[in-house]
């Protein structure tokens, strides 16, 4: 099905040159305009991608992206499994997000562990024209007489909050105060805020400043005996055990995690975070912010990571294994050979029926590029890819690492500028989310949900690249997509109704 | 290592392996913090008991894992029900991001919806320039024939007005000055999806009929005869939709489905996406003005529509959410009463097998206890089910619901010998569930996905009837309304229970002798 392959680079960019012009004259003319710096054909040996980021969605053109509540409940604070989030506004967002984002943990749910549960203040007209304040005071009351184990509370703003002027900072610190200094973080994360999830990502890491480290004496003693090979996991939600099987590599290669951020993690992970020797760093969009005040702070070194395909993972645990003595660069060597021959078999098994096939990708945080490496070692091409909410930083790393000459790049991308890049460039397969799949899967294109691993994985480390391989496998070689044609109709070819 | 190339282990298997098993533990009590587990064991029986459930109970001010959504969703439920027509959410844009991935993870359907993608200067100086943008950019690219506008909390906490903001984007050339694009006001802070639904249908017929925001003259009513259908927010739209067109043509019916979702949540995959599919073309809804009635599945998805619509001059008559013998038969002798036409024969077949099926199978349910949850017609139109079946619907439960909903739920229950000791909960949640599961057990229990974590924490078996319906495929395909719909109900009820005896039978030499081939 791939045109790909058997076009040269030159002729691949002058058909994505043509299809960005083409996906352009669609659009009103200050819209064309806006939307043209975010489009662009990658030039090898360029520092980015050549693409405007972090820029506001235009109105009315079906953007992807969600909002900051989006980005500090649902991706970062939402994990943190022993503290109860209030979903704090209407009742709608706490709903639409509630366990929708698969972030695994372990615990007795409702009693001492709390994240596939909604919380939420259920706003009602009064509360808008009155305030909430009140209310939100309650609220934590009721929390504490009824789920008396939680370790702490956070406050998660929905847009009214800061429309209606609430003081929620006071409220917790009031609140705080009556009950023996728990921990209670009031989260500034309203929807509207930002052009993304991206701004709730860095409130969020705010408010870990400024509400849990601040607040942890320097005098409290530890709650264990630090060792030199301690180490943190930064950026890794847990989604289907993602951060599972990668800390079991780190702890096979004789590393000690002490805290999970935030998948699986618990409030005395995040307070003990200080006293890791390194950070190590999956998702550096939604959480960069946090490691460079560790580093800046209590001098804590931080090391981006990608432990998604073996090339990738190997080169990972050799670079975090570089920050430490030969003890640990040994404990490196000898889990890459350890998994080598289950690689050599995930392999040996998925490439042959799998090499050449083409990719095109839409995510969020890290995945854009993060995934590229393990379609490569399958012998897949990714030949377009775009972040929903990524800034010029991800697409330096994107271009520097990760693209090929004449990759179509595609910024916020809309769904008209999807659905078309993807009608002309037939790739074998989609890597986007719920929103995207469905839409591609009419089309007749192999589809996987790169957000939610589509209710599979882990996707990480090496036992999660045997079920990516395993996945990607089953859907672009699924007997159904040969029979999206009725036999007496003309041979397939994807294409849209609603924009022609 | 337990990962294997040849037989792939899932998260399900991989993580039960020794290695994981060991390195969670360590995670756990080396840094986690964790309660003592005797303590954690005896908050856990704390929460099932009496005392608990009067805490519980006495809640005012929190809301733990609520039964409902907001209006806006209901809004664009109703929007995509129309031919051609692009629901445009006037507000942040993160809210239109959730509506489309909740719809699509019920139906496993594209949900085409767009935002007006207000930030930080909108909430200043409001949303205005965000419309005319907006508007132009949607007719552009996407060349729908309607588009209709809700909004998000934010826009109304700002007070942004619609009327003033279309009509300026007009003036402006966003779109041309006859096009439609009808509105509703639909805040989050009141009601919740099904008052949003309610709005913007009323929105919808209210821009048709009433002269297009005082741009086109209202319509003069004309009666045709034919009678408008309403369906309601309903989860199972795709198949009840269809069962309903069955219905009316059978017995010779002219109508007019009004919010006609049920193609567009089920589009074929043949190599095209298709944005738009079906729906009420923008003229029957024009002409629907005519029709000599209206009947409205849903009575609390309809409040304030169906007193529109007798404005007009419509006979109107709602119902709440028909399952079952004697809820089907109203249905349909108000069809027969209303058109004239007698209830065709095949339907009566319908009606005698349904009896049938329930007189089958009626000793296995006769006498069981449920818990149901729900939207407020949905949760009356099963209990109704369940007194026929001679089961008691015990607690009934809705978050949306209000008193009259309640006072309505008592009635019903005080009509039925079987519904003596069975109750109603307006305006509680799943938390108020889960202590009424514990302290007055029942056998099984009707409510949406969400329903397994009580089915999970209480062993109280779940029968997934609602919505959303997330993690079982398909079930929106088949209807639950007319004769048909009552037996897909049935068999559902039915294969829960008899699922449950083998489950509780099947241990060899210990309560195998129940595990029987025939019942």
């Amino acid at each position: 099905m791939s045109l790909a392959t058997t076009q040269s680079v030159a002729e691949i960019k002058a058909r994505n040159k043509q299809l960005i012009d083409e996906v352009l004259k669609v659009y009103p003319e200050k819209t064309a305009k806006r939307r043209a710096k975010h489009l662009n054909v990658h030039e090898a040996g360029k520092s980015d991608c050549g693409v405007k980021s972090n820029l506001k969605s235009i109105p009315g053109v079906m953007t992807i992206r969600g909002c900051a509540y989006a980005g500090s409940k649902g991706v970062v604070w939402g994990p943190i499994k022993d503290m109860i989030h209030i979903s704090h506004g209407p009742v709608g967002c706490g709903q639409y997000s509630w366990a929708a984002r698969r972030n695994y943990y372990i615990g007795t749910t409702g009693i001492d562990t709390f994240v596939t549960m909604q919380f939420t203040s259920d706003f009602q007209e009064k509360d808008i024209v009155f305030g909430g304040d009140k209310k939100l005071a309650k609220i934590i009351d009721e929390i504490q007489e009824l789920f008396p184990l939680n370790h702490g509370i956070t406050i998660q703003s929905e847009c009214p909050i800061g429309l209606i002027g609430d003081d929620i900072e006071a409220v917790s610190k009031v609140k705080s105060k009556e009950y023996d200094g728990k921990t209670i973080v009031p989260v500034r994360c309203e929807g509207f805020r930002g052009v993304s999830q991206s701004l709730g990502h860095h409130i969020a890491n705010d408010a870990v400043r400024d509400w849990i480290f601040d607040k942890v004496s320097p005098d409290a003693k530890p709650a264990f005996e630090s060792t030199p090979y301690d180490v943190a996991i930064i950026g890794d939600y847990n989604i289907g055990g993602d951060a599972w099987s990668s800390r079991i590599l780190l702890e096979e290669m004789g590393l000690r995690v002490i805290a999970q951020w935030s998948g699986d993690g618990s409030l005395a992970e995040l307070e003990a975070t200080p006293k890791a020797k390194l950070n190590v760093l999956h998702c550096y969009r939604s959480m960069n912010y946090i490691s460079r005040h560790m580093e800046e702070k209590f001098g804590i070194p931080w090391c981006e990571y990608n432990f998604f395909g073996p090339s990738k993972i190997a080169e990972s645990l050799r670079k975090i294994a570089s920050f430490f003595d030969d003890k640990i660069k040994e404990g490196a060597e000898r889990v890459i050979a350890k998994y080598q021959p289950l690689m050599d078999a995930v392999i040996a098994k998925y490439r042959p029926r799998l090499e050449g096939k083409t990719v095109m990708l839409f995510v969020g945080g890290l995945r854009p590029r993060h995934v590229i490496g393990a379609y490569e070692d399958l012998g897949m091409e990714v030949v377009g890819t775009g972040y929903e909410f990524g800034h010029n930083d991800d697409y330096q790393r994107t271009a520097q690492h990760y693209v090929k000459d004449g990759t179509l790049i595609y910024d916020d991308v809309t769904g008209y500028e999807f659905e078309r890049f993807v009608e002309k460039i037939q790739p074998d397969l989609v890597g986007s989310g719920i929103k995207e799949k469905y839409v591609f899967q009419k089309m007749g294109v192999p589809f996987r949900q790169m957000h939610s691993w589509d209710y599979s994985g882990p996707y990480h480390g090496y036992d999660g690249f045997a079920i990516f391989a395993r996945d990607m496998d089953m859907a672009i070689n699924s007997p159904i997509w040969k029979k999206t044609k009725a036999p007496w109709k003309d041979a397939p070819r994807p294409s849209l109704m609603a924009a022609e | 290592m337990t990962q294997n190339a040849e037989h792939v282990l899932d998260h399900f298997e991989l993580f039960r392996g020794p290695e994981y098993q060991q390195m969670l533990a360590n995670k756990k009590t080396l840094f986690e913090n964790p309660h003592d587990p005797a303590e954690v064991e005896r908050i856990r029986e704390w929460a099932k008991t009496p005392e608990y459930r009067e805490k519980n109970f006495a809640r005012e001010a929190l809301t733990v894992n609520p039964a409902k959504a907001c209006q806006p969703l209901g809004a664009v439920f109703v929007a995509v029900g129309f031919e051609g027509t692009l629901p445009f959410v006037h507000g942040s844009q993160g809210c239109v991001a959730y509506y489309r991935s909740h719809l699509s993870r019920h139906f496993k359907e594209p949900s085409s919806c767009v935002s007006s993608s207000m930030t930080e200067d909108a909430a200043v100086f409001g949303g205005l320039n965000n419309m005319i943008d907006g508007l132009a950019n949607t007719y552009n690219m996407y060349k729908p024939k309607m588009i209709a506008v809700s909004t998000t909390c934010m826009a109304e906490v700002i007070g942004d007005d619609l009327n003033a903001f279309i009509k300026t984007a007009k003036e402006k050339g966003s779109v041309p000055a006859e096009y439609d694009v009808p509105f509703a006001h639909t805040p989050a802070f009141v009601g919740s999806h099904v008052t949003g639904y309610d709005n913007a249908l009323k929105g919808i017929l209210e821009h048709f009929w009433d002269g297009k925001a005082g741009t086109a003259p209202k319509l003069e009513r004309k009666e045709n005869g034919k009678i408008n259908f309403i369906g309601g927010f309903d989860g199972y739209t795709v198949g009840n939709i269809r069962e309903i067109k069955r219905i009316f043509e059978l017995m010779g019916i002219e109508y007019t489905i009004l919010a006609d979702n049920s193609d567009v949540f089920d589009t074929p995959t043949d190599g095209e996406f298709r944005m738009y599919d079906g729906g009420t073309t923008l003229e029957d809804a024009a002409n629907a003005i005519h029709a000599k009635a209206t009947i409205s599945m849903q009575q609390y998805c309809t409040e304030k529509t169906l007193p529109f619509i007798e404005n007009h001059g419509h006979e109107v008559a709602a119902f709440n959410h028909p399952v079952g013998v004697s809820a089907t038969d109203d249905f349909l002798m108000t069809l027969s009463r209303i058109s004239g036409k007698p209830i065709a024969k095949a339907l009566e077949q319908e009606r005698g097998r349904l009896v049938d099926a329930m007189a089958d199978s009626s000793a296995h349910i006769h006498g069981k206890k449920f818990a149901i949850y729900g939207d407020p017609d949905l949760c009356y139109g099963l209990a109704a089910f369940l007194l026929e079946l001679g089961a008691e619907p015990t607690h009934v439960l809705s978050t949306n619901g209000n008193k009259a909903w309640a006072e309505k739920m008592e009635a019903l229950f005080a009509s039925s010998p079987f519904g003596k000791n069975c109750h109603a909960y307006p305006g509680k949640d799943l938390w108020h569930m889960r202590s009424l599961l514990f302290t007055e057990p029942v056998d099984f229990l009707i409510g949406n996905t969400y329903g397994k974590y009580l089915e999970r924490d209480t062993g109280t078996p779940l029968i997934r009837i609602g919505f959303p319906v997330f993690d079982r495929h398909h079930h929106h395909r088949y209807p639950v309304w007319g004769y048909q719909g009552g037996m897909n109900v049935l068999v559902k009820i039915l294969d829960k229970i008899f699922d449950e005896i083998d489950k509780n039978t099947n241990v060899p030499a210990k309560t195998d002798y129940s595990f029987d081939i025939i019942r």
